[in-house]
Formats: C-alpha cells, structure tokens, sequence
C-alpha cells in the first residue's frame, strides 16, 4: 500500500516537472514575443515601414529590401548546389568513402558557429577576392553556412520518395536522370521546400555572419557589388549604439513577423507532404 | 517467321552477394502464351522475373550469370538496357501509378521515348486505356490525380502504362495480390485478352488463378525449375514428387 502510493507520487512529481518544463518553455517563447510586440508597436507605422533611414527619417525600408534580397539571391546560390549535392548522395553514390567524406562535412558545417562563417567570408570573399563589403560576399557566406540545412531536408525528402515509383519509371525504360527529375524530384517537392523556408529563415535572423560581410550601409544597394544592412544587422546596431530601442523592437516585431510568416509556411507545406 | 520462344534461358545463375537464389535456370518462354511462375515464398519467382528486364541490376552486389536470350539477342550483353524495358514491360504487387495525373501517367513512357506530339499522346493514351479496359471509368477525369483511383483501378492504369510504350512482353508480379476478387476477375480477363498481342509471364499464388489463365506453368523451388510444362498437364499429372506435393497443398 505505502509502495503503491510512493510509486503513484513519484510519477506525479515526474509527470509534474516534464508538464512545468513545458509549460515554462512556452511561457518564456510567449513572454519574449509579447514583450517585443508590446515594445515594438507604438512606435511601427507605414511611415516606419516605407521611408528611407537618412537625415531626419529614420526608416527601415532600405533594410527590408535588402533583407529580401540577401534571402533571394542566398536561396538562389545555394538551393542548386545544396539539391545537386543532395541527388548525389541519394540515387548515385554508393556508399564508399566519398559519400562518408561529404556527409561528415556536411554534419561538421552545421555545427559550426555563424560568426566563424563570418570570419571565412570576411577574410575570403571581402579581401581575398576582393568582393569588398557587399551583397555578394553577404550571400555567398550566407549560402555556405545554410548549404547543410538544404542538404539535409532535401535528402531525407529524396529519401521518403517511395522505391516503387523509381522501380515503375525505370521499368518504362525511361532513364536515371528522367525518373530523378520526373518521378522523384516532383514527390520530393514540398519536403525540398520547407528545407528551404527553413533556410530562409536562418538567413532572415542572421546577423554575425552577414554583419562581417555585407557590412552596414543603410541604403537599398543597388547592386550586388554594394554594401547594404539588413534588417537584423540593423537592429544589432541601433540596440548595440544606444542609438534607439524604440526603433529596435519595432524592427524586431517586423523581423519577427517575417520569421512567422516563414515559419507558418514551412508547417502547411509539410503538412500536404504528409497527406 | 517469329520463332515460337520469345525467350530462351542458358544456364541462368543469380546470387545476392554470397546467396544464390536461382541455380541452373534452363527455360523456354513461348511467344502469344500466357505463362506462370509459381511456387512458395521465398524461392526465386520474383528474383527471376527481375532478371528479364533486368531489374535486379538495381540491387547491389547481384551477379547474374548464363544467357537470357530475347528473340536471338543476348540481353545481358548485346542490347541497350532503355530498349530492354521498352520491349519488356513490368506490372507490380502492390500498384504503383505515378502521383501525377490519369493521362500523364499513361503518357510517361512513351514521353520518355520521345514522342512529343499532343495529338499522338492522346490518341496512345486513349488506345492503351481501352486496352486496359480502364477507358470509360476514367475518360472523364483524365486530368485527375491517378490517386485517387480505387486499388482495381491503378493496377489497370499501371497495366495500360506499360502497354503504352509497346512492349513484346509483358512481366507481372502477383498483380491481383492486393485486390478484390471482383477486380481480380477483371484483370484476370484482361490478361486472356492480352495475350493475343502479348507474351505474358506472371507470378502468382494462387494455384486457381494459374489454372484460369495460364497455357505454360513453371513450378519454383529453392531457387530451382522443378518442373515446367503444359498448365492442365501440370495440375492434373504432375511428373515431380514434388510438384505434387506443392499442388494438392502437403507443403509450402
Ligand atoms: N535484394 C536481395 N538481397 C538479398 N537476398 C534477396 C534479395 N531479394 C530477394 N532475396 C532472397 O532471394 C530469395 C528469392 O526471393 P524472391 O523475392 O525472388 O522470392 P519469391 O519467390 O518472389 O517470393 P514471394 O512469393 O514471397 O514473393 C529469397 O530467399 C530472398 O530472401
Ligand atoms: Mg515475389
């Protein structure tokens, strides 16, 4: 009787911190997300939004555009070669020593902490090749250090791709590379995007990284030889320079929605994967 | 003049790495006839399908050895392997129709092949789904994903996917494993009528169904042809222990 009551509240008090744990968690992600909303709207309104950051306006619209243009020209250096290196991986490499090579660099360059992708394209990219502080050296960086996030989603997408329908496609005669890009890549799709999203969203809240090579210029560059802020550069300076927090949260509650949105997407799309 | 085997086999051996799972394969497949595989699980039926269109090339560290020869062409040696699944169709256990539409299921292979014209494509698309006696369940929704097609229905659509790239012969794996008796019936009608302009191998469980269908039955054991003969002189006077044995149901 007095086992069977310990018993009973020893998993009442294990029942109880893993409830806690969870709800402590979803507290703090809830407070944070308040707190910055709270703090960030008073001062959000078009005139924030759309005017430019020079002299009497203190805008943040160059630093959204060049956000989404860091996060379009990353995504299109990088999803090509993270897909391709992926396809290699799955439908062509035995497994012999060149695959167990790529996969550890893969797992090593996921590990790695952003600011020494920073670093690497600060010294590469802005001196070596002389790419200066610009959007170029931004999103080749940015591509590198997202490439493993890629990689990975769009394997275990090419993965989950049934073997019935390579085995149907081959035995039509159609070739390897037709069933790759007809059959499997197709089914693959919204697995391959989510990775994507995913990577967007890294890209978006980047800052280390980006900061070392894109550098600070608050204006909308206007090639990808110039340099340009994004918006979490941004905000990294205003709150680090005690310049305004008022205009910091209101560019984190921007960010914030974005990553949201982002985030959002990534969950409907591997919802219809699974359906 | 055709010669009457569409197929003859040498001497075929297969291992999977150290296992051998076909051993002194001698068989003559004849032209226009329906042919069955049967035998218990495990003992090669499948594996040797496999070797006529060389699936099993697909799985890593099988050696194959002996001859498969295909209307005098030696397929392991002298034939583009593309052109081998062309004119050496496969239908599989479980169907397996592409996630894409009815027509784009149908029009994959010969799409692959390289025919491009829109108004050929329809016009194989609508032949080979009559063939398939699918026509006019799905004539109206042909741009409907192939998915939602009852079980019946997608192994009618794999079957006319593969008449559309105009195979000689046609490999069926245990098609009817996954389905009703009612869509057994049709695709077991379907395949009397195929074999006017098809040679037909399939494997199949069910000693009723190779009775029903097939003129020629191979009987499987271990990896080995136990016996291989008329269907009717098969069942009803066995020349093997053996065979006897598997037929009136003491093992296997
Ligand atoms: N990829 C493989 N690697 C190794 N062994 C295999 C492989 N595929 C099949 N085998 C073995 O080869 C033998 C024959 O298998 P196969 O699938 O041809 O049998 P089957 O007659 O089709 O059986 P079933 O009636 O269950 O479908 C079995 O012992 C099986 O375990
Ligand atoms: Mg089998």
């Amino acid at each position: 009787m007095i086992k069977l009551l310990l018993r009973n509240s020893k998993e009442k008090i294990i029942y109880g911190l893993i409830i806690s744990s969870a709800l402590i968690t979803m507290g703090i992600l809830f407070w944070i997300f308040i707190f910055i909303v709270m703090n960030g709207m008073p001062h959000l309104n078009l005139q924030f939004i759309f005017s430019n950051y020079s002299g009497e306006e203190t805008g943040i619209f160059p630093m959204i555009i060049n956000t989404l243009m860091v996060i379009g020209i990353t995504i299109i250096i990088a999803v090509p070669i993270g897909i391709s290196t992926a396809i290699y991986l799955v439908e062509y490499a035995k497994n012999g020593r060149v695959v167990n090579v790529i996969r550890f660099s893969v797992e090593l360059l996921a590990g790695i902490p952003s600011i020494i992708y920073g670093l690497f394209g600060m010294v590469f990219f802005v001196t070596i090749l002389n790419f200066n502080w610009s959007i170029l050296s931004g999103t080749l960086t940015l591509s590198i250090m997202i490439l493993p996030t890629i990689i990975r989603t769009t394997e275990e997408a090419l993965i989950s791709v049934p073997k019935e329908y390579r085995e149907g496609s081959l035995s039509l005669g159609a070739s390897k590379i037709r069933t790759i890009m007809k059959v499997v890549l197709p089914s693959a799709q919204s697995g391959i995007l989510t990775g994507i999203i995913l990577g967007m969203g890294r890209i978006s809240g980047e800052t280390a990284a980006i900061y070392l090579t894109a550098g600070m210029v608050p204006r909308i560059a206007r090639g990808i030889l110039e340099s340009g802020r994004t918006l979490s550069v941004h905000m990294y300076l205003l709150a680090k320079e005690g310049i305004s927090f008022e205009e910091a949260y209101a560019t984190a509650t921007i960010l914030l929605l974005l990553t949201l949105i982002l985030n959002i997407m990534a969950k409907i799309l591997s919802r219809n994967q699974e359906s | 003049m055709e010669s009457r085997n569409v197929i003859e086999i040498d001497n075929l051996n297969l291992f999977y790495g150290d296992f051998q799972a076909l051993e002194d394969i001698n068989i003559e497949i004849e032209r226009n006839k329906v042919t069955a595989l049967i035998g218990p699980s495990g003992c090669g039926k499948s594996t040797f399908l496999r070797t006529l269109n060389r699936m099993n090339d697909l799985i890593e560290n099988t050696i194959v050895k002996g001859d498969v020869i295909l209307d005098g062409v030696d397929i392991y040696k002298e034939i583009n392997l593309l052109d081998l699944r062309k004119r050496v169709g496969m239908v599989f256990q479980k169907p397996n129709p592409f996630p894409m539409s009815i027509y784009e299921n149908v029009a994959y292979g010969p799409k692959a092949h390289g025919v491009k014209n829109k108004a050929i494509l329809d016009k194989i698309v609508e032949e080979n789904l009559k063939k398939a006696a699918l026509w006019d369940e799905v004539k109206n929704r042909l741009d409907k994903s192939a998915m939602g097609l009852s079980g019946g229905q997608q192994q009618r659509l794999c079957i006319a996917r593969a008449l559309a790239v105009e195979p000689e012969i046609i490999l069926m794996d245990e098609p009817t494993a996954s389905l009703d008796p009612i869509a057994t019936l049709k695709i077991e009608e379907l395949i009397n009528e195929l074999k006017k302009k098809y040679s037909i191998i399939i494997v199949t469980h069910s000693m009723q169904q190779a009775g029903r269908i097939s003129d020629k039955t191979a009987f499987f054991l271990m990896g080995e042809i136990i016996e291989y003969s008329d269907t009717t002189k098969l069942f009803s006077n066995p020349q093997k222990k053996k065979t006897e044995d598997y037929i009136t149901g003491r093992f296997g």
